[in-house]
């Protein structure tokens, strides 16, 4: 009887030594967006066949981890929001009395598309400027045109027209003061305002 | 124009309107050998007195047809019944001798040719009891611009008002840069036009979805006449007064339309076809108009019906022109158009007179924009950056003659009223 009693133990103590000696879970050295975070619970519910004691600390354990990846791809997804936002406010530059899209106004506006497309709640409002020079009262016919321009640009990459306003100031409100071409060309711009929808902005895949 | 047809004219005019006084003599005042006349005008008794004579002389200059002379003259007191001395008048090359004294309710004044040693005209002009105010200095430029019709046959243009754009909102001023007074909130304000009668302004108000136009009475409250909805700028007021052309536009394109100043549906007048048309200025017969459009590949001055047919260029493009003209203002006497041309990169103000087609350069220092004419079809108010800061100037077309009116941080987009009270 007591024989049996010694055995059972021994058979418990090996079987814990050797749940002690058992791997951990890896833990992922790089920051998990929030769509790898799910899969750490599965991987737990399916170690829980083990023996119970042995699965307790590991479920502990295993929470610890999962918060803390948790945590931190919540950190990932602030960082990654405002970048997204900031991507979507960048603004577009243009030549000297044109409104033409440039090569550097394509790469700005190509950023916005897949965010656009994500996220379809999002409505922005585009303002057109110009430099000083030039005609008040003209500057602000061309100021629309280099909206309109902009919002073409979406429009025709699968965006809809009314997601986006266009509104002109001319040369009323500009981006810095200055006579000289370096103030000129930071003037002449679309600027892009988020105007609904951008409160949890998702990364485009 | 030949003094003899003005003195004609004004011969005509005086003997059919004012009705001879005993003893006044009708006719003008002439200078030496077709310089313009010497005028002197006496000091005026009264507690105003000194105000007065120094309104007067001032209009009398800023008016570029007569040369008043210096106050320090002192003309001996006159001897017997005559109301000048006459020989001593002559000998310090005075023409015409200014006398003003204030009576009840206002001032007598009288015109004394002394060439013809006797009285051209007299009147009696009303002034407001309050001495000094704003109402006050406009009866007393009105004194002016009939002592100036008295003299040249042209009435005078000091009992007028420009409005202007500084700091973001519209202003007020008298025309000799008295009594700045702001008639629109803290904003985004342009572009203000008044309204043939002289009581409203239109103006640009430009906001975070759109732009829209008021009109501001200037003895009451602001109006929106079109609302924020699209891009909706530089309005004038057709010579009826009952209906604003202005430019609009929703996407590419922007378009000369007009609607009837108390809002109602808008009609289209240009015929723009995608590119950009501003900035209208309707012929004083409202049969035609003079905007900006950029139809040809650069900004250019144009004139159209005013339905938008037959649309041509009002200028020739010169050799010196690098092509960017704007901002058309047609005189009230219609014979010509002012406007904007850009010169080895800045603006000049220049004038084309509708008869011959010739272009006039009437700037050539610093940088000189937004030309408006005075209802006098020979000052013209100005833009310029030639004090260093950008003010509005006036301009006498005839002598070249520029006088600086304000003195704020900044002033442009200037418009010139008709005739106050008149």
């Amino acid at each position: 009887m007591r024989r049996d009693i010694v055995l059972a133990g021994l058979v418990m103590l090996s079987l814990s030594l050797g749940a002690c000696r058992r791997k951990q879970v890896p833990v992922a050295a790089v920051p998990m967006t929030p769509s790898t975070a799910p899969a750490i619970a599965p991987a737990v519910a399916s170690s829980a066949g083990g023996g119970l004691a042995v699965d307790r600390s590991q479920f502990l354990r295993d929470s610890m981890e999962r918060a803390r990846t948790d945590s931190l791809a919540r950190l990932a997804s602030t960082g990654a929001a405002v970048s997204l936002r900031a991507a979507l406010e960048a603004a577009v530059r243009f030549d000297y009395d044109a409104a033409d899209i440039t090569d550097d106004g394509r790469a700005v506006l190509d950023a916005k598309l897949p965010i656009l497309r994500t996220n379809m709640a999002v409505r922005v409002r585009i303002s057109g400027h110009t430099d000083s020079r030039g005609s008040d009262e003209y500057n602000l016919a061309l100021g629309l045109r280099r909206a309109a321009s902009a919002r073409k640009y979406l429009s025709d990459r699968g965006i809809a027209v009314d997601r986006i306003d266009i509104v002109s100031f001319g040369e009323e409100r500009p981006a810095t003061s200055g006579d000289d071409e370096g103030a000129f060309s930071q003037n002449r711009r679309a600027e892009f305002e988020i105007l609904s929808g951008a409160d949890a902005l998702r990364t485009p895949r | 124009m030949c003094p003899l047809l003005h003195g004609l004219v004004a011969f005509v005019a005086f003997g059919s309107i004012a009705g001879a006084q005993p003893g006044v003599r009708l006719g003008l005042i002439y200078g030496e050998g077709g310089a313009r006349p010497g005028i002197h005008v006496l000091p005026v008794a009264g507690a105003s007195g000194d105000s007065i004579r120094a309104i007067v002389m001032r209009d009398l200059d800023f008016g570029d047809r007569v040369t008043v002379l210096s106050k320090n003259i002192a003309l001996p007191s006159p001897v017997g019944a005559a109301a000048v001395d006459y020989r001593v008048a002559a000998r310090l090359g005075i023409n015409g001798v200014v006398q003003i004294a204030p009576v009840a309710g206002g001032v007598s004044m009288a015109l004394y040719d002394v060439g013809a040693k006797q009285v051209l005209q007299r009147a009696i002009v009303p002034l407001p009891a309050a001495t000094n105010t704003a109402a006050w200095r406009l009866a007393v430029h009105g004194a002016s611009d009939l002592c100036e019709e008295w003299i040249s046959g042209t009435r005078g243009i000091a009992a007028t008002r420009l409005s202007f754009v500084a700091d973001g909102r519209i202003w007020l001023v008298d025309s000799d840069g008295a009594n700045a007074l702001a008639i629109t909130q803290a904003g985004r304000a342009l572009s203000p036009a008044f309204r043939p009668d002289g009581q409203a302004v239109a103006y640009v108000s430009l906001e975070a979805g759109g732009s829209a136009i008021r009109v501001a009475d200037l003895r009451g409250a602001s109006r929106q006449v079109l609302e924020p909805r699209g891009l909706n700028i530089s309005p004038t007021f057709a010579p009826d007064g009952a209906s604003i052309a202005y430019a609009h536009g929703e996407d590419f394109g922007t378009d000369l339309y007009v609607v009837a100043a108390s809002g109602g549906t808008p009609r289209r007048i240009s015929i723009g076809r995608g590119t950009d048309n501003t900035s209208p200025s309707f012929s004083p017969d409202g049969r035609r108009i003079a905007f900006t459009s950029g139809r040809s590949g650069q900004p250019d001055v144009y004139i159209a019906d005013q339905d938008g047919t037959n649309a041509d260029l009002l200028a020739a493009l010169s050799s010196s022109s690098q092509g960017y003209r704007s901002s058309p203002d047609w005189s009230p006497d219609g014979r010509a158009v002012a406007f904007q041309s850009q010169l080895a990169g800045r603006f000049q103000v220049m004038v084309i007179s509708l008869r011959d087609r010739v272009v006039t350069q009437l700037t050539a220092d610093a940088s000189n924009e937004d030309p408006a004419w005075a209802p006098d079809s020979r000052h013209l108010v100005v833009s310029s950056t030639r004090s260093g800061v950008r003010q509005l100037w006036v301009l006498d077309t005839e002598t070249g003659r520029a006088r600086q009116v304000t003195g704020m941080s900044g002033a442009r987009l200037a418009a010139w009223s008709t005739r106050v009270g008149s």
